[in-house]
């Protein structure tokens, strides 16, 4: 009559690895890549040391920004980002619309597929910077070199959603358009355009906030905008002024976040 | 013969005013677009622009063949922006986990003051480009890794922070409900009713923030926060265009496997 | 045992979900509560663990007057209330076995729980349940690998392993067949009747309130309108509760019900003939 005896002790079972050995394989290894990932990094703790006194120095620039003493710099980096991120959105999203068409399987013949398709995964493997760099070794240092980089980030990302849109529309409502004797263009244009343009409009504020923020980088290497500004302020270690700038540029990227959800909403 | 109904030969549509918006739309774009090109390009110097084809030829002409024989100087930049990228992730999620937490909505102990801030943490880690930390951070702490480390992470939190704190607010309630009747504690019904929940998002978060780190880890050196980003600072400043394909092609290489593996994991977690 | 004294809770959109609502349910005793939706039945159960904060009145087991207690205590007698939810409300992620173990989460401290380090009792104890609501193999699956019924079984185990001296259901066949309803109905008041558990179980399905339980009460519009055993729950009394027609149709759809699931029976057995 006595009870069964049930266990005293569970374990959890493994969820996702569930050899015991590779599960030992793996820590061991993981720990061994964490001893020598950390023994390769070189730290010049006496340099780290005084420069703390400098970080302090930062936090104090960041919560006491000085906004005067070279507002007519940051006013000219300002302007050019702004200028630089609004035209090199349009036009970005002018060429992307014909090459993410190019891009789309469902719409365009083989060739200019693979055609469209090479030209996004270029503009996408290669970052802002790098295409910055060779840009300001052609055309010169300046703003226009920013432009022409953010224009060219911007094919990828543009192009690449909207290729993969069109690829998604509903086929029956293409077909029903195809039905009634549409030439190609007007299929595009009654067809697939009205699917996709909540979203290609989505698309372009979204970028318009990214090529902002970027725009802010690629001057570091000579692209012109509120980036060489602030590389200035912080070779000459003037970090009131590199606060302010930081400062302006977090809330331009809030305002830019805020008001492209709100337009958005809007235009739905 | 009279006429028994009459339909509207015009069709149009939008309505007047639709239509006048739109076109005011639109013109109001172009004249914007003209003004700020104007702006922008008030000081090019034409004489370059119209000079880029040959200088894009020339520097074409120079980048091949890439100098393979460069190669063998890479490989230690290149451990030390895997580690770059991997330890900034590390910090990253250490850092971006209790700020994810602080910021949700349903786990944050106080909506008045830590909420915004952690939302402030948030948006200005978000707002700031890893390269931007690691120019600010390579002045304080001075040239190295540690710079480029500090940097990624202070970056990731922002990224990390932002998509975990959106997992923890749709965390399913009537779990967490369940949990809090058996009497459990704050920090019990954190442990069995939210963790579980938001795991397979966090090492997803995680993975994917790897791998874009991977990416941005290589140009960090351009300031001077270590990495292959130093070498390719290097080769510019001599011109040594021959090297610079080498790197790119290198880089270029890391970033697809760092896609793939991240790719790969991420199947495995879901 | 529990009493309730005029318990109120307006919510603060101004909807007075119950009003001054008083009842005792005494050791053993296993209590339906029926009425339309937006009755305040939900709100009632969940006032007595406080998941709602009531606006007023008492809630008092054993001689613990729940309302007045701070968030600590609160949290310490909670424990002895076990609550079981319309959709399981299991943690998905999580396995079977902790699903149960968490039952003791107000028991153990912190670090045990997040190790999963539970006391040897507590892991006997989880096993001696799951055995009993038939879940004995499944103890490491993971909980959103389970059917319904199974997944309310392990409900019904992790309410229990919180040794508690009263449970609360709410709507505990919602989303279950109805074969599957009644064997959960079942289960669950043998074990009631197996410890001497009172129970207040809220559900919509009247004619199993009528089979199942041992005293029905009435919710509308946040009051009681009736208080009384399965028999007494005539015509009028429902429509008291309901207002006319509603309940007559639910009576109807159960007859069918009886009727496909003797017909089934019938012709599973036919098969195996």
């Amino acid at each position: 009559m006595s009870a069964p005896a049930y266990p005293t002790t569970w374990r959890r079972p493994p969820q996702i690895i569930r050899d015991r050995r590779w599960r030992i394989a793996i820590q061991i290894g993981i720990v061994v890549y964490f001893v020598l990932a950390v023994g390769t990094v070189e730290v010049n703790w006496a340099r780290v040391q005084a420069g703390l006194e400098r970080g302090q120095l930062f936090v104090l620039g960041f919560l006491q920004p000085d906004f005067t003493s070279r507002w007519r710099d940051i006013s000219q980096g300002l302007i050019e980002s702004l200028t630089m991120t609004l035209t090199s959105t349009v036009v970005g999203v002018a060429i992307s619309v014909p090459i993410g068409i190019g891009a789309a399987r469902n719409l365009a013949p083989r060739w200019v597929y693979y055609i469209c398709r090479s030209i996004i995964a270029v503009s996408r493997a290669l970052q802002e910077v790098i295409i910055a760099i060779f840009f300001v070794a052609m055309f010169g240092f300046g703003p226009l070199a920013g432009f022409l980089t953010l224009s060219f980030a911007t094919i990828g990302f543009i192009a690449k959603l909207l290729a993969d849109d069109i690829e998604e529309i509903d086929e029956a409502q293409a077909e029903a358009v195809r039905a009634t004797g549409a030439s190609w263009g007007q299929l595009v244009n009654y067809a697939i355009q009205p699917q996709v343009m909540p979203r290609l409009i989505g698309l372009s504020l979204y970028r318009l906030d990214i090529n902002f923020r970027e725009s802010a980088v690629i001057g570091i290497v000579g692209a012109g905008g509120i980036g060489a500004t602030l590389n200035t302020a912080i070779d000459r270690y003037e970090y009131d002024s590199a606060g302010a700038i930081l400062l302006i540029i977090i809330a331009i990227v809030m305002v830019a976040e805020y008001s492209s959800s709100y337009l958005r909403k809007f235009l739905q | 013969m009279t006429e028994i109904t009459h339909y509207s030969q015009v069709w149009s549509y939008r309505t007047p005013r639709g239509r006048l918006l739109l076109w005011g739309g639109w013109v109001a774009l172009v004249a914007l677009f003209v003004w700020c090109w104007q702006l922008m390009t008030k000081d090019t110097i034409w004489f370059f622009v119209a000079d880029a084809p040959r200088q894009a030829a020339d520097i074409g002409g120079r980048m091949v063949p890439p100098r393979w024989s460069y190669m063998d100087e890479l490989w230690g930049p290149l451990w030390d922006t895997i580690n770059i990228a991997t330890l900034g992730t590390l910090g990253g999620v250490i850092m971006a986990v209790p700020v994810a937490f602080l910021a949700a909505r349903n786990t944050t102990p106080s909506a008045l003051i830590l909420q915004p801030v952690a939302l402030f943490i948030i948006v200005a880690s978000r707002s700031i480009n890893s390269l931007i930390w690691a120019l600010l951070l390579v002045a304080i702490i001075g040239p190295g890794l540690l710079a480029g480390i500090v940097a990624i992470a202070l970056r990731s939190i922002g990224f990390i922070g932002k998509l975990l704190y959106e997992a923890i607010e749709e965390t399913d309630a009537k779990q967490i409900e369940a949990i809090e009747a058996t009497g459990a504690s704050r920090a019990q019904v954190l442990s069995y009713g939210i963790v579980p929940q938001i795991m397979p998002t966090f090492w997803g978060i995680t993975v994917f923030r790897w791998d874009i780190n991977i990416r941005e880890s290589t140009i960090l050196g351009l300031v001077g926060a270590g990495g292959i980003g130093l070498k390719l600072q290097a080769s510019l400043n001599t011109l040594a265009w021959s090297q610079v394909s080498v790197i790119l092609l290198l880089i270029l290489a890391t970033v697809v496997l760092s896609e793939w593996v991240s790719a790969r994991m991420r199947h495995a977690i879901i | 045992m529990l009493m309730l004294e005029g318990l109120s809770k307006t919510y603060k959109t101004g909807d007075a979900a119950l009003r001054d609502v008083s009842l005792t349910v005494p050791k053993g005793q296993i209590m339906g509560l029926i009425g339309p939706s937006g009755a305040g039945k939900s709100t009632l159960i969940r006032c007595i663990n406080r998941l709602v904060e009531p606006t007023g009145g008492k809630v008092v087991l054993g001689d613990v007057d729940l309302v007045r207690l701070g968030k600590a205590d609160l949290r310490r007698q909670r424990r002895r209330i076990g609550m079981i939810f319309q959709e399981y409300a299991l943690v998905e992620r999580l396995t079977v076995m902790e699903n149960v173990l968490s039952g003791r989460l107000g028991y153990v401290p912190f670090w045990r729980s997040f190790l999963r380090k539970y006391p040897p009792a507590d892991i006997q104890r989880a096993y001696q349940l799951l055995d009993r609501v038939g879940l004995m193999e499944h103890a490491d699956k993971r909980a959103d690998a389970l059917s319904g019924g199974q997944r309310q079984r392990v409900g019904i185990a992790r309410a229990l392993a919180q040794d508690p001296e009263l449970l609360l259901v709410d709507e505990p066949t919602a989303s279950l067949d109805p074969k599957t309803s009644r064997q959960i109905m079942r289960l669950l008041t043998e074990i009631c009747a197996e410890r001497g558990l009172p129970a207040i179980v809220n559900i919509h399905d009247v004619p199993l309130a009528q089979q199942f339980m041992q005293r029905i009460v009435g919710l509308r519009a946040g009051q009681v309108v009736f208080d009384g055993t399965p028999d007494q729950l005539t015509h009028e009394a429902l429509t008291a509760i309901y207002g006319a027609e509603d309940w007559n149709e639910m009576r109807r759809g159960d007859e069918e019900q009886t009727r496909a699931e003797a017909d089934a029976r019938d012709r599973m057995a036919a098969l195996a003939r």
